[in-house]
């Protein structure tokens, strides 16, 4: 393992370190595992809380700020914060109008944020969830966990943190972003495993000729394994699956998300593969999204996220947005 | 069994831990998310701490102390699932200075019973529950047969252990693994592993 770490016990704090070193209109307590926006609490503004494992950067930390998140707690690398983190989180940006934390569908993340919100009432905070299951590999039947929550968790909090951003009230917020989620699909692919610092290790081997097909975001094989081939069939591969779920049709909001290993420039082979797909379907791809944002560690390989979009989701997105990872319009 | 026996087996669960924490990582890297023994071996050594900080009278306190120390430092799912597991064992074991055979078997049918609650798990879903369940039912029925605790414990262990190595075979329905779907199956589940080593640490 080459890795740019002090200590593999301490990567998260070093870089949360870093991260408010880096950006001053954040403010960041790394003893508690908080990552806040300066200007919080405000009064009588929704604030939108997020949390997760690390190791997803810019996810979640990278999109606090004005018109997203208030607050952002990670958790050690791939682990869901604790309770006492998300506690923090949402004292620290409540402005009186209430809380929305931003879930992921991991049995982790659920049970830590559900014991939060617990105490958050014992305390008079008004607490609403969303939780996001975009993950169109993954099988949701009343015998498991349901959909993993992926790259729809940045729209999510976009657009949600631009409604609450304009004063909307928390209902109103929760509901948006119970919408966009609804409205989102998202098809993983790996060309390399990753490593956790902590093991030292890649989690699994893929062979030079094989790809893991329908993967999530913290390194656990996918659904299936397939022999190495173009960005073309790649893309096919997962953008079918996501039709096949959700027919694309009309104004689409698509992200083609690194995973943290691979280039740019693949990153745009595949969005001219993807586009064209749409296009071939009969859809649009209204507003897009290509880059390293939803990511798993050094892994190689993307993932492709579609949402729906409609003229008030279009107007939400391009809403200005001021944070570490995403910035326009301000 | 007093507190006495109740801080051994929290100390053999830490040592056991701590050396078994790569294999427990291995076994998560497989079907998860590789960090299963770096968590609980976390999670386990802030206990150690939090014990020395404030070492408890009874076993109802020390039990109580650790699952509230797990949920505080581990996250991910083990935290709150083996949080709210040793929590339930102390709240059932109240202010009790001694714990008889029949108290902790009835505890543990309890602190099972949260779990399973928690984690809408069942039995056959290849979670930590294949192992504590097979467990809890071996000391119930112990208990019941008017075993010595010694024997006893050693049923459990047992028990667990075999549940453990049952989950081999099994597809996951619950937790991270359920998403492999079919390819969950040939590997031993990580939380049912760790169970395992958590009860066979009760020896007297």
């Amino acid at each position: 393992m080459k890795k740019l770490i002090n200590d593999a016990g301490s990567v998260v704090a070093d870089a949360l370190t870093g991260l408010a070193a880096a950006h001053p209109a954040l403010r960041v307590d790394v003893e508690a595992g908080v990552v806040w926006r300066a200007d919080a609490p405000r009064a009588g503004k929704v604030a939108l809380v997020s949390g997760g494992g690390s190791g997803h950067e810019p996810l979640h930390a990278g999109f606090v700020g004005y018109g997203m998140l208030d607050a952002a707690c990670p958790g050690e690398i791939f682990t869901s914060p604790v309770p006492d983190q998300v506690v923090a989180a949402t004292e620290r940006v409540d402005g009186g109008a209430g809380v929305l934390h931003v879930i992921k569908n991991y049995t982790g993340d659920v049970m830590n944020f559900e014991l939060a919100a617990e105490l958050c009432a014992e305390q008079g905070v008004a607490v609403a969830s969303v939780l996001v299951d975009d993950d169109v590999a993954v099988q949701d039947s009343l015998y498991t966990a349901g959909r993993r929550g992926t790259g729809a968790t940045l729209f999510v909090e976009k657009i949600a943190g631009a409604l609450a951003e304009a004063g909307a009230p928390l209902a109103e917020a929760t509901r948006m972003a119970g919408a966009v989620a609804a409205r989102s699909r998202s098809f993983g692919i790996a060309l390399t495993s990753c490593t956790v610092p902590a093991a030292g290790k890649p989690t699994f081997d893929l062979p030079e000729t094989e790809v893991e097909l329908g993967i999530g975001i913290h390194g656990e094989p996918g659904r299936s394994r397939a022999p190495l081939a173009s960005a073309r069939d790649l893309a096919a591969v997962a953008m079918d699956a996501v039709h096949g779920d959700l027919p694309l049709a009309g104004d689409l909001l698509v992200m083609v998300n690194g995973m943290g290993g691979t280039p740019l420039i693949e990153l745009y082979v595949a969005f001219a593969e993807v586009e064209a797909y749409i296009r071939g379907k009969g859809a649009r791809v209204a507003r897009s999204l290509v880059g390293n944002y939803v990511t798993s560690l050094d892994m190689q390989g993307f993932s492709i996220t579609v949402c729906q979009l409609d003229e008030e989701l279009t107007d939400l997105w391009d809403a200005p947005v001021q944070t570490p990872s995403l910035r326009w319009g301000r | 069994m007093d507190v006495t026996f109740f801080t051994a087996w929290i100390q053999e669960i830490i040592r056991v831990l701590a050396i078994n924490r790569d294999r427990l990582t291995r076994l998560d890297a497989a079907i998860g998310d590789a960090d299963h023994g770096t968590n609980l071996d976390r999670g386990f050594t802030s206990v150690r701490q939090a014990m020395s900080d404030t070492p408890p009278d009874t076993p109802g306190q020390l039990l109580t102390l650790v699952g509230n120390t797990l949920i505080r430092r581990v996250g991910g799912a083990s935290g709150p699932l083996y949080g709210s597991l040793f929590r339930q064992l102390g709240k059932s074991l109240g202010d009790a200075q001694e714990v008889s055979l029949d108290d902790l078997a009835a505890a543990f049918a309890t602190a099972l019973e949260s779990v399973t609650r928690l984690g809408k798990a069942a039995e056959g879903d290849k979670t930590m529950v294949d192992a504590l369940a097979p467990a809890a039912r071996a000391l119930c029925s112990a208990a019941r047969d008017g075993l010595k605790p010694g024997e006893a414990l050693d049923r459990a262990a047992a028990a667990a252990a075999e549940g453990a190595e049952a989950t081999i075979p099994l597809q996951a329905r619950k937790g991270r693994a359920s998403y492999l779907g079919p390819r969950s199956v040939g590997h031993e589940d990580p939380g049912a592993a760790s169970s395992a080593l958590i009860v066979s640490a009760m020896h007297p």
